[in-house]
């Protein structure tokens, strides 16, 4: 996890085609620039980070079932929950699936756990849309084979 | 059982905060509710589980945009309720 870059998740452990279900592994720093204003002397992973880290989950869960075809926006979430505090160093393991696929859009649920212990979740809807633009879509397909999601030959496993 | 009307019109007012009184079928859900696109989702969502259907609005908004239909041939609420009977059919006969 590089909370600077937004880059929020470190592996895929489990994607599920036919289930429309994703496990993603990630590790919160144990030192990070973020952590000096959340808070001094007392860090914390901020929620809203712990949101995006569900966001990322999800949204490459649909870019997956998309064939890399498409990309998915965040635009919504509903009833966010942060249950416990997140220190630096927690192993996160992020569970998203798909609730509903619908037309130019996607509905998803997602959690985050710390040792078993469910830490936040919510449910969250993407607009999806083909790529349109070869930087982004070059930046996802990268992205799909550092999470592990994609092979080098570009075909999803 | 409520009509299509009545679901739709119950799904708009409990997404986008529009007075169930002010939603008529010949109410454009965009020019004359004020409903934006994200709360679009939220009913597109709504009504696609409650009648069980995938209502193809990538397809509508794709004719809308190349100029093969007018907005109001799918938004206009009386016509999105015809359109969603058509679907409940297609879906029963599968």
């Amino acid at each position: 996890m590089r909370l600077e870059y937004f880059q929020m998740l470190d592996r895929v452990e489990r994607l599920d085609r036919d289930g429309a279900s994703i496990t993603v592994h990630s590790k919160v720093p144990e030192a990070s620039p973020v952590f000096e204003g959340h808070f001094p002397g007392y860090p914390l992973m901020p929620g809203v980070l712990l949101l995006e880290t569900m966001a990322q989950a999800s949204g490459y869960l649909i870019i997956a079932l998309s064939g890399f075809t498409r990309m998915a926006f965040f635009a919504n979430a509903k009833e966010a929950n942060f249950r416990s505090f997140v220190l630096p160093g927690s192993a996160l393991v992020v569970e998203a699936s798909r609730v509903h696929d619908g037309s130019g859009y996607a509905v998803m649920r997602a959690e985050i756990r710390v040792e078993g212990k469910r830490v936040a979740d919510s449910t969250l809807t993407f607009r999806t849309l083909p790529f349109n633009n070869p930087v982004l879509e070059a930046y996802v397909q990268r992205e799909g084979k550092r999470l592990g999601m994609l092979a080098e030959t570009g075909r999803a496993p | 059982m409520a009509s299509t009307f009545d679901t739709v019109a119950e799904i708009i007012s409990e997404t986008s905060d529009v007075p169930i009184e002010n939603i008529k079928p010949e109410s454009h859900i965009m020019r004359d509710l004020a409903v934006d696109s994200l709360n679009f989702l939220d009913i597109a969502f709504e009504i696609d589980q409650r009648f069980g259907i995938k209502m193809p609005v990538e397809d509508w908004m794709q004719k809308v945009n190349e100029g093969k239909a007018k907005s109001d041939e799918f938004f206009i609420i009386g016509n999105l309720c015809a359109h969603i009977d058509e679907l409940v059919a297609v879906s029963a006969a599968a």
